[in-house]
This record gives C-alpha cells, sequence and structure tokens, in this order.
C-alpha cells in the first residue's frame, strides 16, 4: 500500500462511502459515479480503478448508469476532469470500502487485519485457514462511514488490472447489435414525435394551414404547440416523419430576422466586444486591457500576424434524442446529456417545478464532444411529454437538426505578435483571441439562466429572458483556454475578447477555445523559429523549462526524421492541455497532392497523461481526438447564408472519411502512481498547428485559417 | 395497413407496415432489431448496413418493399456467420469502437468486404469503408481490425 497523491473535489459534495461503492449480497460490486459514458470509455477505467483496490476481477463491477438524486452529482463530463474527479474518488472510495471490510473480517476472524489478503472478494488470513467473503460482510448493507481521503492506496507497482489492455466495457454488446443507445428505447405505449423547426434561428410562426394539421390529426397525429415551437406526434416513427414533413410545407415562417451574412473573420474584429486581459497563468482580470506596447528596443526581428478558425460543428454520428413521460408526480427524463443535474435543474426552472420532481436518467447516445443536441433535445421530449401526460415520447432529431440547430463552436481568431532578441529568444508575446461564448450549457440561474439556454426555449410563447454571455473568469475557460503558453516568455500580454453580435448559436465543443489558441501559438512558434534561423523543435526547447512537456516533445522528435528528403511535409507541435492537465506533442507527415489535398501519411503522438489506467482506452483518445482535429483542419467548416445554416448534411460539412487515416503511432509516457490528469482533449490543438506546420515544411505555403481545404490551398498557392 | 414478406436472419417475416417505409425503421420497430442506426437517413454515413444478399447495403432510405424475396442478414445474427463472428472478435480484440454509433455498420462493412475479398490489403479495406462516417476518431482501430479479422480467417 502506499499514501494516496490523489484527491478529487467531488468527495467534498459526497463524502459518504455508499453513495461511491455498495456491495450485493451476491457478491457484486456497484460503483456509482456521476461521469458518464460518450465513448470515451470512462465506465471501463472507474471499474478497473475499483476491481484493483477492491481485489475482485473487473467483471465483478457493476458501473450504475448516473441518475439525477441517485448518483453523486459531478458536475458535467467535460474539461477532461473525468479521471481527476471520478477516478480519484472511486480510488478512495474503494480503498476505504477495502480497509472497512478487511477491519470488520479481522474482528469477526479474531485475526489481526494486516494478516488479511484478498482474494476475488474473499477475505483470508495469512494466519488461520478461516475466511470470509465481502458479501458476507458488507452484502446489502451500508457502510456508514465516509471515503477517506488519506486512505493508503495500491502501490501502484502492485497492479494487475490498471495500466493494461483490456477490451472496454461493453464492446462486446456494440459489436453484436445488443448495445441499447437512447435512440433504441421502448416502452409500452410509447410514442415518436419529431420537431417541426422554423427554417432558421430568428423565424417565427405566422401562421399554419390548417387543412393540412387537421387532416394529420384524422391520421392518428397529434400535433403539440407552445408559440413557434411545433412538435407532431404518432405511434408509428415513419409516419411521424412524414407528418413533420408535411407540416412544415403547411406553416407560414417570418423570415424577416435573416441571418447576417457579413464575413465573420472581420465582424469578429470589428463588432462590439467585453476585453479582459489574462494574467496569472491564464485568469481573466476585471481591469482595463493594457495598450500594446512597441517592440523592445533590442528585438532584432518582430513579427505579427493573425490565425483564423471557422465556426465547427459537433456532428455527432446520431441525431440526438431523448426520451420523457410527465406524470402526475413529476418528470421522468432519458438522455444522453453530459450533465444530468444540470439538465434537471434548467427543465425544472423552464416549467417553474421542483426539481426533485424530475428525475434524468442517462442513458448513452452517439459520441457528443461538448455541449452538442443532447440538452436541447430532452426538453423538446419534455415539451412534448407535457402536452401527452402520462405517454411515454421518444423524440428524435433529424440529421438536418443536428448539424443546423445544436450549438457550434464560435470562430475564432487569434492575433499574435511577437519579437525575437539576436539570440532567437522570444522577448516580448502579444496574444489577442476573439469569439463567441462556449459557455452556453443550460446551467440554471438568476433570470432563467438554465431555461434561457435550452434551445426550444425561445420559441415558446413564453420565452425567458434572453440569455447575455458574460465573459468567463475562471483559468483557462472559454476563449482564454490554452491562450497563456506553457513556455518562458517575459513581457507577455495576453487579451481575451468576447464579440458581441455574431450571427450563430455557439457553446462547448471539445477544448473550446484551446484548439484556436494551440492551433495559432504553435503556427507562430514555427515561423517565429524560422525566422531566428533554428529549428522548431529546438526552438521550442529553448522557451520549455517544463520538464514533462519536453519529454513528449523530445520523444516525438526523437521518431520524426525532419532532414529527409522525400517530398513529404512534417510538421511537429505541442501543449499541455490548459496547462495543467495531459501533455500531447504531435509529428505529422503528409503530402499536398496535385488536387491541392492534404493526404495524412503518418502521425507520431506522445501523451503523459499521468497514471494509466486503460492503457487503450487513453491511447484511444489520442488518436480519436488527433483525427478529429485533423478533421476540424483540412476539411469542416459551419456555413450559412441569410435564409439560415447550409452546412445540414454530411455532404455540406463533410468531415474526415477512411480514406485519409494516417498511420498512427502513439506513445504514452509511464508515470504510475502519479494524478490522473485526463486524456480526451490534449492532442486537438497540436493536431491542427501541426498540420499546419507539415504543409509549409512541404509547400512554403503557411496556412493561416482552417479549415485547409483544396480551395484554400490553391488559393494560397495563388497569392505566394 | 399491407403486410409484406421479407427474409431476415433466415427466417420469413410477415410484417404489417406500408412497404415505401424505409426498410431500417422495418427492422428496428417492427422486428426490434435496432442494430443498425439511423444516422442520417440521407444514405451518407453508414451507420444503417445491413447485408442483403451477403452486401452491405444501406436501408435507411429505400422502401421495404424492395427487400422482399431477399436475404438480410442484421448484425444481431452475424453471430451465426463465419465472416462475421470472426470480424466481430477482431473488433474486440483491437477496441475498434469508442461510442459504437457507427460500429454496427462497419462491422457488416466489413463483413461484405472479406466475403468478397477474403485478403484485402489496406487500399482495399479503405474502399470498402468509403460509405462510412466515423466521428470519433475510431479509423485506425476499425482499419486494423479487419487485417486481424482477414488473417484469422485465412489461417482455418
Ligand atoms: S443512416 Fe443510412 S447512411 Fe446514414
Ligand atoms: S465510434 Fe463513435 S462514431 Fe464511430
Amino acid at each position: 500500500m502506499s499514501k494516496s497523491v490523489f484527491s478529487s473535489p467531488s468527495l467534498a459534495k459526497h463524502p459518504g462511502l455508499d453513495e461511491w461503492v455498495s456491495v450485493g449480497a451476491d457478491g457484486r460490486i456497484s460503483i456509482h459515479s456521476g461521469k458518464v459514458d460518450i465513448g470515451q470509455r470512462i465506465s471501463t477505467a472507474l471499474a478497473m480503478i475499483a476491481a484493483e483496490e477492491l481485489d475482485v476481477p473487473l467483471d465483478r463491477i457493476d458501473m450504475v448508469r448516473t441518475a439525477t438524486g441517485e448518483a453523486p452529482d459531478e458536475g458535467i463530463t467535460s474539461g477532461s476532469n473525468s479521471m481527476m474527479e471520478s477516478g480519484s474518488a472511486v480510488r478512495l472510495a474503494t480503498a476505504t470500502a477495502r480497509r472497512h471490510m478487511l477491519a470488520l473480517a479481522a474482528e469477526q476472524l479474531g485475526v489481526d487485519a494486516d494478516t488479511l489478503e484478498v482474494d476475488d472478494g474473499l477475505i483470508q488470513s495469512r494466519d488461520t485457514n478461516r475466511s470470509v467473503t465481502y458479501e458476507e460482510i458488507q452484502g446489502d448493507k451500508p457502510f456508514g462511514v465516509d471515503v477517506d481521503p488519506d486512505v493508503d492506496v495500491k502501490d501502484p507497482e502492485t497492479h494487475k488490472i490498471v495500466g493494461e489492455k483490456i477490451a472496454p466495457l461493453g464492446l462486446s454488446e456494440i459489436v453484436t447489435g445488443s448495445y441499447r443507445f437512447l435512440h433504441d428505447m421502448k416502452l409500452p405505449g410509447m410514442l415518436h414525435a419529431r420537431v417541426v423547426r422554423p427554417p432558421h434561428y430568428n423565424a417565427r410562426l405566422k401562421g399554419m394551414n390548417d387543412e393540412t394539421a387537421d387532416r394529420l390529426r384524422q391520421s392518428g397525429i397529434d400535433i403539440v404547440q407552445d408559440g413557434s415551437f411545433i412538435a407532431v406526434v404518432g405511434a408509428n416513427e415513419y409516419a411521424v416523419i412524414q407528418a413533420a414533413e408535411r407540416l412544415f410545407a403547411a406553416c407560414d415562417w417570418d423570415t424577416s430576422g435573416a441571418l447576417s451574412e457579413n464575413d465573420v473573420f472581420e465582424s469578429l474584429t470589428a463588432n462590439p466586444r467585453e476585453s479582459r486581459p489574462v494574467e496569472n497563468d491564464g485568469v481573466p482580470q476585471d481591469k482595463p486591457v493594457p495598450p500594446l506596447a512597441d517592440p523592445p528596443e533590442n528585438a532584432s526581428a518582430t513579427l505579427e500576424t493573425r490565425y483564423d478558425k471557422p465556426y465547427h460543428a459537433h456532428a455527432s454520428m446520431g441525431p440526438s434524442a431523448s426520451c420523457a413521460i410527465w406524470q402526475e408526480d413529476g418528470l421522468q427524463l432519458w438522455s444522453h446529456s453530459q450533465g444530468v443535474y444540470f439538465l434537471r435543474d434548467a427543465v425544472a426552472e423552464a416549467f417553474d417545478i421542483d426539481p426533485e420532481t424530475v428525475r434524468i436518467e442517462h442513458i448513452p447516445g452517439a459520441g457528443c464532444y461538448g455541449h452538442n443536441g443532447a440538452d436541447d433535445v430532452a426538453f423538446d421530449a419534455a415539451l412534448v411529454a407535457r402536452a401527452l401526460p402520462g405517454k411515454p415520447v421518444l423524440l428524435k432529431w433529424t440529421r438536418e437538426e443536428e448539424h443546423a440547430w445544436a450549438p457550434y463552436a464560435t470562430a475564432t481568431s487569434m492575433k499574435l505578435r511577437a519579437s525575437l532578441d539576436a539570440d532567437g529568444k522570444v522577448i516580448d508575446w502579444n496574444h489577442e483571441s476573439y469569439g463567441d461564448t462556449f459557455n452556453m450549457r443550460p446551467r440554471s440561474g438568476p433570470n432563467m439562466a438554465g431555461a434561457a439556454r435550452l434551445l426550444s426555449g425561445r420559441f415558446r410563447e413564453n420565452p425567458p429572458p434572453e440569455f447575455v454571455p458574460q465573459p468567463a473568469m475562471v483559468r483557462h475557460m472559454g476563449i482564454h483556454r490554452n491562450l497563456d503558453p506553457l513556455y518562458v516568455f517575459p513581457n507577455k500580454r495576453l487579451v481575451k475578447n468576447l464579440v458581441r453580435d455574431l450571427p450563430l448559436r455557439t457553446s462547448a465543443l471539445r477544448t473550446l477555445g484551446a484548439f484556436g489558441n494551440v492551433f495559432a501559438i504553435e503556427s507562430f512558434m514555427d515561423e517565429l523559429a524560422e525566422a531566428a534561423g533554428i529549428d522548431p523543435v529546438t526552438f521550442r526547447l529553448n522557451h520549455l523549462e517544463d520538464t514533462r512537456g519536453r519529454e513528449v516533445l523530445e520523444a516525438v522528435a526523437a521518431r520524426m526524421d525532419f532532414n529527409a528528403d522525400d517530398g513529404i511535409g512534417r510538421g511537429i507541435a505541442f501543449a499541455q492541455y490548459k496547462n495543467l492537465k495531459a501533455y500531447a506533442a504531435v509529428g505529422v507527415e503528409l503530402e499536398v497532392n496535385d488536387a491541392a489535398e492534404v493526404i495524412l501519411k503518418r502521425a507520431v503522438l506522445a501523451g503523459d497523461a499521468g497514471e494509466i489506467v486503460d492503457r487503450d482506452g487513453t491511447a484511444a483518445q489520442y488518436d480519436g481526438g488527433f483525427l478529429q482535429a485533423a478533421s476540424w483542419t483540412i476539411s469542416e467548416q459551419v456555413t450559412w447564408d441569410r435564409d439560415g445554416i447550409t452546412s445540414r448534411d454530411w455532404e455540406t460539412y463533410p468531415i474526415l472519411g477512411f480514406d485519409n487515416v494516417p498511420e498512427i503511432e502513439t506513445i504514452l509516457i509511464e508515470r504510475p502512481g502519479v494524478p490522473f490528469l485526463g486524456a480526451g482533449e490534449a492532442v486537438s490543438g497540436p493536431a491542427g498547428a501541426a498540420i499546419a506546420n507539415a504543409i509549409y515544411n512541404a509547400t512554403g505555403l503557411r496556412l493561416r485559417r482552417i479549415p485547409f481545404t483544396p480551395d484554400a490551398i490553391r488559393a494560397a498557392a495563388m497569392d505566394a | 395497413m399491407d403486410s409484406l414478406t421479407l427474409t431476415i436472419n433466415g427466417e420469413a417475416r410477415d410484417i404489417n407496415c406500408d412497404p415505401a417505409t424505409p426498410l431500417l425503421y422495418v427492422l428496428r420497430n417492427d422486428l426490434d432489431l435496432t442494430g443498425a442506426k439511423l444516422g442520417c437517413g440521407l444514405e451518407q454515413c453508414g451507420a444503417c448496413a445491413v447485408l442483403v444478399d451477403g452486401e452491405a447495403t444501406l436501408c435507411c432510405n429505400r422502401p421495404a418493399g424492395e427487400f422482399a424475396g431477399k436475404e438480410i442478414v442484421t448484425i444481431e445474427a452475424l453471430e451465426n456467420d463465419a465472416v462475421g463472428a470472426a470480424v466481430q472478435r477482431a473488433f474486440i480484440a483491437e477496441g475498434a469502437a469508442q461510442c459504437g454509433y457507427c460500429t454496427a455498420g462497419l462491422v457488416i462493412a466489413a463483413t461484405s468486404l472479406l466475403k468478397a475479398n477474403a485478403a484485402p490489403d489496406r487500399d482495399a479495406i479503405v474502399a470498402g469503408l468509403e460509405e462510412h462516417l466515423c466521428r470519433c476518431g475510431s479509423h485506425g482501430r476499425v482499419i486494423a481490425a479487419i487485417g486481424r479479422a482477414a488473417k484469422e480467417i485465412g489461417n482455418v
């Protein structure tokens, strides 16, 4: 056993051991967590941690579905926090549970607790032949004690499960089709529903052709309406889909509030904005932004440039879905939201009911990567269910709705300026980021702040007051996530700008502002390295003191042959997520072909996420994060015109396909016994920059606006 | 309501439904075969693929009536197929899914591919997945899984 370096903020809110662990009379161990599985395999990691501490095989662990009022409230499954928060809590809880049961066993067996060993839940003393099982001691009984935050945990050298490569929980059900997603729910008497959406955000219902509506009603379709929120409901799903199309055509919309077609990259720096200086390791300050001073006298070179990224969509493979029943005693919802407690409070706020009368159970949906349509669709289902009390209603969004109505990651612009001295050292650094909010999850608060952020709220007859986002002031949040570089630079001037009056609905997408900021910083580092006449790896190392950061960077550099003369473009980039979480360095090899397409050949990823629990799951987060960010970088952008969103499906919003997948080599740095850092978002920013740097290396074209489509590359070549 | 007879997973099934209903809804709602997923309904993503006469076929947008007289196999019955079962094992061994929403379609596509070409190289594997998307970035593991399944089948 060893002293624990693991701690969890979740335990402050939920200190009771029974809130985390229970032992059944059958000897099965249940683990309760507030973090939900969204494809990142958190359940697998938590089960591995529990099995390890309790000395039971993995298949004796049951991960209990997260539901409000039952699971610990651990906020949102986001921000790469789940391993630190829930992973640490489960480790400490299960270690406490083991110690507690061993103490009881020692008493019962009349031996010293130090002589006890556990194998598959069987507790035996080295001194006697007598034994007792977990279930005999604890089966169906409450522990009645708190989790000890200082409990000794297993010495990592003795780990048998943690750190291994195992098949993720649920995968055998997934490959045989028996895994139940929310979309697969079936309840007795269940109805299907679809929303009839207006053409765009600002459109409102003027009128509806009564004849069509009547005919639909006669065919057994219910129409639920609350202002401009309209839904159709019926027993047959396909009939409901057709009814929604027919009713849309029968609606007359006021579309006078057209979407702005101004160039968003101009708007980002021209529109009104809230600006805050960012200091002290990434914390915005409530004070005026200092003016930009002239470059220092001893500057031998000053570079100034700007990088842009467009709006990106979550673009989940499954359109969001939710099931609801409105009963006399309350509302039951099934949702794939990342934050069931937040959603519960927001829904209760919208209906002005007691949150305790709303129960939300998490059922998996498709990967969401942030605030996709999950919360909105749950509110839609609740709106419909409320009109049809007692009837279960399964409401699914369409592909179009997921693409056109779910929140996006804002377009951002990053303006950078830096000066070098004669030795090639950075002597001043200026970085301003501009964007819309990332913070539109339905978190309840004054002025119905939760309800106001649920999509359909604003279309109701009596909408909640409009929610006006304020600059997030927490360390490394939103626009200023990873705005502060990890490099040691003197004279940093960092500014976040929350820009008003931008056209699209935005919120949290994987990494929030970090993707744009790291793409900009790490592209700029290469530009500076070239100006200094120093190779990109050495230039970075010259400014990087963090030893764990240096290690991942060097691990990638060692596997990249930057001097090869083979027509392949090579690029490298690095970051530590939030300057606090997991580290990632990325090396990319690519070609730009005659059609100006970027063809990814090879990617080398090095990661340090603290102690590795689920080895393959951790690697999968790096690999998958890389491919998703490569897709953002090479091919994705949301498009719109005055009449609404025009990227409404996979043809108009193309993502990376199987035909552009590089060989990926992922190196995970071993850190046994070191706190978990969470791996889900580390690689995205470096991936974008490494691709930009590799394109430059291949073609001499410095691309500063994502996505790097053939059109963009041809345009850059024309300008060059 | 019209009725329709389809051969699904080796069994003739009589279904009361409008034959214009896309097959995917019939499978999922009338037969409770929910393994195939609706990802787009536009034949753009591959989540709904099933085997029709041994070939991966998108069924989110094609009327069920068109499938009369054909052998439809869904992922739920793939364990009974030597190639399908090898593909399933390989997907597990390679951890070839994250959220798993795209996976059923990919397992079907891989089975179809390996039935037509027992030893595909990487390019052939990629070509066989042309109609499929994955948003989680499981691509590399999926390609590896299909290679592994091919090897396993080749060894027996
Ligand atoms: S659901 Fe059929 S191809 Fe997307
Ligand atoms: S595993 Fe999630 S979409 Fe492919």
